[in-house]
Protein backbone atom coordinates (compact mmCIF):
# COMPACT_ATOMS: atom_id res chain seq x y z
CA UNK A 1 0.00 0.00 0.00
CA UNK A 2 1.64 3.08 -1.12
CA UNK A 3 -0.31 5.86 0.50
CA UNK A 4 2.56 8.34 0.54
CA UNK A 5 4.37 10.09 -2.26
CA UNK A 6 7.60 11.82 -1.33
CA UNK A 7 9.88 14.20 -3.20
CA UNK A 8 13.03 15.42 -1.53
CA UNK A 9 15.48 17.74 -3.20
CA UNK A 10 18.70 19.20 -1.82
CA UNK A 11 19.85 22.61 -2.98
CA UNK A 12 22.53 24.79 -1.38
CA UNK A 13 22.53 22.61 1.74
CA UNK A 14 18.79 22.91 2.32
CA UNK A 15 16.57 19.95 1.55
CA UNK A 16 12.97 20.58 0.62
CA UNK A 17 10.67 17.67 1.32
CA UNK A 18 7.22 17.47 -0.23
CA UNK A 19 4.81 14.71 0.63
CA UNK A 20 1.31 13.72 -0.40
CA UNK A 21 -0.68 11.25 1.68
CA UNK A 22 -3.83 9.50 0.48
CA UNK A 23 -6.35 9.74 3.28
CA UNK A 24 -10.07 10.64 3.55
CA UNK A 25 -9.49 13.05 6.50
CA UNK A 26 -13.05 12.92 7.87
CA UNK A 27 -13.63 15.48 10.62
CA UNK A 28 -16.47 13.60 12.28
CA UNK A 29 -18.78 16.58 11.70
CA UNK A 30 -19.97 15.71 8.20
CA UNK A 31 -23.26 13.89 7.72
CA UNK A 32 -24.23 11.32 5.18
CA UNK A 33 -26.64 13.21 2.92
CA UNK A 34 -28.95 10.21 2.44
CA UNK A 35 -29.22 8.75 5.94
CA UNK A 36 -28.42 11.86 7.99
CA UNK A 37 -26.00 9.84 10.08
CA UNK A 38 -22.71 11.35 11.07
CA UNK A 39 -19.67 10.04 9.29
CA UNK A 40 -17.23 9.03 12.02
CA UNK A 41 -13.99 10.96 12.35
CA UNK A 42 -11.15 9.38 10.45
CA UNK A 43 -8.11 11.57 10.07
CA UNK A 44 -4.36 11.44 10.33
CA UNK A 45 -3.21 12.50 13.78
CA UNK A 46 0.52 12.26 13.50
CA UNK A 47 3.13 12.51 10.76
CA UNK A 48 6.82 12.04 11.41
CA UNK A 49 9.75 12.58 9.09
CA UNK A 50 13.13 10.94 9.56
CA UNK A 51 16.42 11.70 7.88
CA UNK A 52 18.74 8.66 7.89
CA UNK A 53 16.84 7.31 10.90
CA UNK A 54 16.89 10.57 12.89
CA UNK A 55 13.61 12.36 13.44
CA UNK A 56 13.63 15.86 11.97
CA UNK A 57 9.98 16.87 12.00
CA UNK A 58 6.77 15.85 13.70
CA UNK A 59 3.31 17.07 12.76
CA UNK A 60 0.11 16.73 14.76
CA UNK A 61 -3.01 17.06 12.68
CA UNK A 62 -6.72 17.42 13.31
CA UNK A 63 -9.53 16.87 10.82
CA UNK A 64 -8.94 20.47 9.79
CA UNK A 65 -6.34 19.38 7.27
CA UNK A 66 -7.63 18.81 3.75
CA UNK A 67 -8.40 15.45 2.24
CA UNK A 68 -5.37 13.75 0.71
CA UNK A 69 -3.05 15.98 2.73
CA UNK A 70 -0.05 17.79 1.33
CA UNK A 71 2.90 18.65 3.53
CA UNK A 72 6.13 20.42 2.76
CA UNK A 73 9.02 21.37 5.01
CA UNK A 74 12.72 22.20 4.76
CA UNK A 75 15.74 21.10 6.72
CA UNK A 76 19.51 21.36 6.61
CA UNK A 77 22.23 18.73 6.66
CA UNK A 78 21.11 16.19 4.09
CA UNK A 79 23.01 15.21 0.96
CA UNK A 80 21.86 13.59 -2.25
CA UNK A 81 21.25 9.88 -1.74
CA UNK A 82 20.23 10.20 1.91
CA UNK A 83 17.05 8.46 3.00
CA UNK A 84 13.93 10.35 3.99
CA UNK A 85 11.28 8.30 5.74
CA UNK A 86 7.78 9.62 6.36
CA UNK A 87 5.22 7.78 8.44
CA UNK A 88 1.69 8.60 9.53
CA UNK A 89 -0.78 7.26 12.09
CA UNK A 90 -4.52 8.00 12.09
CA UNK A 91 -7.12 8.11 14.86
CA UNK A 92 -8.21 4.56 14.06
CA UNK A 93 -4.74 3.24 14.71
CA UNK A 94 -3.88 2.63 11.09
CA UNK A 95 -0.69 3.89 9.57
CA UNK A 96 1.80 3.64 6.79
CA UNK A 97 5.32 4.72 5.99
CA UNK A 98 7.41 5.26 2.90
CA UNK A 99 10.99 6.07 2.06
CA UNK A 100 12.60 8.13 -0.66
CA UNK A 101 16.10 9.24 -1.60
CA UNK A 102 17.15 12.87 -1.55
CA UNK A 103 17.89 14.12 -5.04
CA UNK B 1 -14.52 -22.58 38.40
CA UNK B 2 -10.97 -21.97 39.41
CA UNK B 3 -10.08 -21.50 35.78
CA UNK B 4 -12.32 -18.50 35.52
CA UNK B 5 -10.78 -17.05 38.61
CA UNK B 6 -7.27 -17.51 37.21
CA UNK B 7 -8.30 -15.85 34.00
CA UNK B 8 -9.72 -12.88 35.86
CA UNK B 9 -6.59 -12.49 37.94
CA UNK B 10 -4.40 -12.74 34.87
CA UNK B 11 -6.42 -10.14 32.98
CA UNK B 12 -6.35 -7.80 35.93
CA UNK B 13 -2.58 -8.10 36.25
CA UNK B 14 -2.12 -7.59 32.51
CA UNK B 15 -4.38 -4.54 32.41
CA UNK B 16 -2.60 -3.16 35.44
CA UNK B 17 0.87 -3.51 33.96
CA UNK B 18 -0.13 -2.20 30.57
CA UNK B 19 -1.75 0.85 32.09
CA UNK B 20 1.28 1.62 34.20
CA UNK B 21 3.60 1.10 31.23
CA UNK B 22 1.58 3.50 29.13
CA UNK B 23 1.54 5.87 32.09
CA UNK B 24 5.30 5.94 32.32
CA UNK B 25 5.63 6.25 28.57
CA UNK B 26 7.41 2.93 28.05
CA UNK B 27 4.90 1.62 25.53
CA UNK B 28 4.36 4.86 23.68
CA UNK B 29 5.78 5.09 20.19
CA UNK B 30 8.81 7.30 19.65
CA UNK B 31 7.98 10.66 21.07
CA UNK B 32 11.20 12.45 20.36
CA UNK B 33 9.34 15.53 19.22
CA UNK B 34 5.91 16.71 20.33
CA UNK B 35 3.19 14.57 21.89
CA UNK B 36 -0.35 14.71 20.49
CA UNK B 37 -2.13 17.49 22.36
CA UNK B 38 -5.71 16.21 22.36
CA UNK B 39 -6.98 19.07 24.52
CA UNK B 40 -5.60 21.65 22.12
CA UNK B 41 -7.33 20.03 19.17
CA UNK B 42 -10.61 19.87 21.07
CA UNK B 43 -10.39 23.50 22.16
CA UNK B 44 -13.17 25.64 20.72
CA UNK B 45 -11.39 28.96 20.90
CA UNK B 46 -8.15 30.34 19.58
CA UNK B 47 -6.58 30.92 23.00
CA UNK B 48 -7.14 27.33 24.02
CA UNK B 49 -5.70 26.12 20.75
CA UNK B 50 -2.55 28.17 21.19
CA UNK B 51 -1.93 27.45 24.84
CA UNK B 52 -2.66 23.76 24.39
CA UNK B 53 -0.35 23.29 21.44
CA UNK B 54 2.51 25.68 22.11
CA UNK B 55 2.25 26.41 25.81
CA UNK B 56 0.87 29.50 27.45
CA UNK B 57 2.44 32.87 27.11
CA UNK B 58 1.59 36.12 25.46
CA UNK B 59 1.50 36.07 21.68
CA UNK B 60 3.16 38.96 19.87
CA UNK B 61 2.17 39.81 16.32
CA UNK B 62 5.35 39.96 14.28
CA UNK B 63 6.36 40.90 10.76
CA UNK B 64 9.01 38.20 10.92
CA UNK B 65 6.31 35.58 10.64
CA UNK B 66 5.26 35.14 7.03
CA UNK B 67 1.87 33.63 6.38
CA UNK B 68 1.00 32.91 2.78
CA UNK B 69 -2.63 32.11 2.06
CA UNK B 70 -5.03 33.10 -0.72
CA UNK B 71 -7.16 36.26 -0.33
CA UNK B 72 -10.13 34.36 -1.65
CA UNK B 73 -10.51 30.60 -1.43
CA UNK B 74 -13.18 29.31 -3.76
CA UNK B 75 -13.16 25.93 -2.11
CA UNK B 76 -13.02 26.00 1.67
CA UNK B 77 -12.07 22.33 1.73
CA UNK B 78 -8.67 23.03 0.24
CA UNK B 79 -6.91 26.21 1.33
CA UNK B 80 -3.16 26.20 0.74
CA UNK B 81 -1.25 27.76 3.62
CA UNK B 82 2.49 28.36 3.91
CA UNK B 83 4.18 29.59 7.06
CA UNK B 84 7.78 30.72 7.14
CA UNK B 85 9.89 32.99 9.28
CA UNK B 86 13.15 34.86 9.36
CA UNK B 87 13.62 34.10 13.05
CA UNK B 88 16.18 31.71 14.45
CA UNK B 89 15.55 28.82 16.84
CA UNK B 90 11.99 28.16 15.73
CA UNK B 91 10.89 24.99 17.49
CA UNK B 92 7.19 24.77 16.68
CA UNK B 93 4.55 26.12 14.32
CA UNK B 94 0.75 26.00 14.71
CA UNK B 95 -1.80 26.81 12.04
CA UNK B 96 -5.20 27.96 13.29
CA UNK B 97 -8.41 28.66 11.35
CA UNK B 98 -10.39 30.95 13.64
CA UNK B 99 -13.97 30.02 12.78
CA UNK B 100 -13.58 26.26 12.50
CA UNK B 101 -15.41 24.09 15.03
CA UNK B 102 -12.00 23.15 16.35
CA UNK B 103 -9.69 25.99 15.34
CA UNK B 104 -6.35 24.20 15.66
CA UNK B 105 -5.68 22.48 12.35
CA UNK B 106 -2.14 21.36 12.93
CA UNK B 107 1.01 21.74 14.98
CA UNK B 108 4.50 21.08 13.67
CA UNK B 109 7.43 20.36 15.94
CA UNK B 110 10.71 21.18 14.26
CA UNK B 111 14.12 19.84 15.17
CA UNK B 112 17.22 22.02 15.15
CA UNK B 113 17.98 21.02 11.55
CA UNK B 114 14.67 22.32 10.24
CA UNK B 115 14.23 25.64 8.51
CA UNK B 116 11.25 27.61 9.83
CA UNK B 117 9.03 26.62 6.91
CA UNK B 118 5.88 24.53 6.66
CA UNK B 119 3.37 24.30 3.86
CA UNK B 120 0.09 22.39 3.83
CA UNK B 121 -3.58 22.59 2.86
CA UNK B 122 -6.28 23.21 5.44
CA UNK B 123 -10.09 23.14 5.56
CA UNK B 124 -12.03 26.27 6.43
CA UNK B 125 -15.68 26.32 7.43
CA UNK B 126 -16.22 29.94 6.39
CA UNK B 127 -14.52 33.29 5.85
CA UNK B 128 -12.21 33.80 8.79
CA UNK B 129 -8.75 34.72 9.94
CA UNK B 130 -6.00 32.18 9.52
CA UNK B 131 -3.49 32.55 12.31
CA UNK B 132 0.05 31.20 12.20
CA UNK B 133 1.77 31.02 15.55
CA UNK B 134 5.43 30.14 15.85
CA UNK B 135 7.54 29.44 18.88
CA UNK B 136 11.04 30.90 18.74
CA UNK B 137 13.39 30.88 21.74
CA UNK B 138 10.40 29.92 23.90
CA UNK B 139 8.36 32.98 22.90
CA UNK B 140 5.26 33.06 20.72
CA UNK B 141 4.86 35.18 17.61
CA UNK B 142 1.94 35.28 15.23
CA UNK B 143 0.77 36.43 11.84
CA UNK B 144 -2.86 36.73 10.80
CA UNK B 145 -4.50 36.82 7.41
CA UNK B 146 -8.17 36.86 6.49
CA UNK B 147 -9.21 34.33 3.88
CA UNK B 148 -12.57 34.77 2.18
CA UNK B 149 -14.29 31.47 1.53
CA UNK B 150 -16.88 31.47 -1.24
CA UNK B 151 -18.91 28.32 -1.18
CA UNK B 152 -20.20 27.26 -4.55
CA UNK B 153 -17.05 28.27 -6.37
CA UNK B 154 -18.57 31.29 -8.14
CA UNK B 155 -15.53 33.41 -7.39
CA UNK B 156 -15.34 36.46 -5.17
Amino acid sequence: MASIKIRAKAKDGVTTVKALISHPMETGLRKNSKTGEKIPAHHVTEVTAEHNGKQVMNANWSGGISKNPYLSFKFKGAAAGDTIKISWVDNMGKGDSAEAQVK
Amino acid sequence: MNLLRRKLVKTAVFVGTTASLVGTGVLLPQRVLGAYATAAFEAKDVDGAISGSLGSGSVTASDSVKLKAPDIAENGAVVPVTVSSSMANVTAISIIAKSNASPLTSTYTLSAECEPFVSTRIKMAKTADVIAVIKADGKLYSATKEVKVTIGGCGG
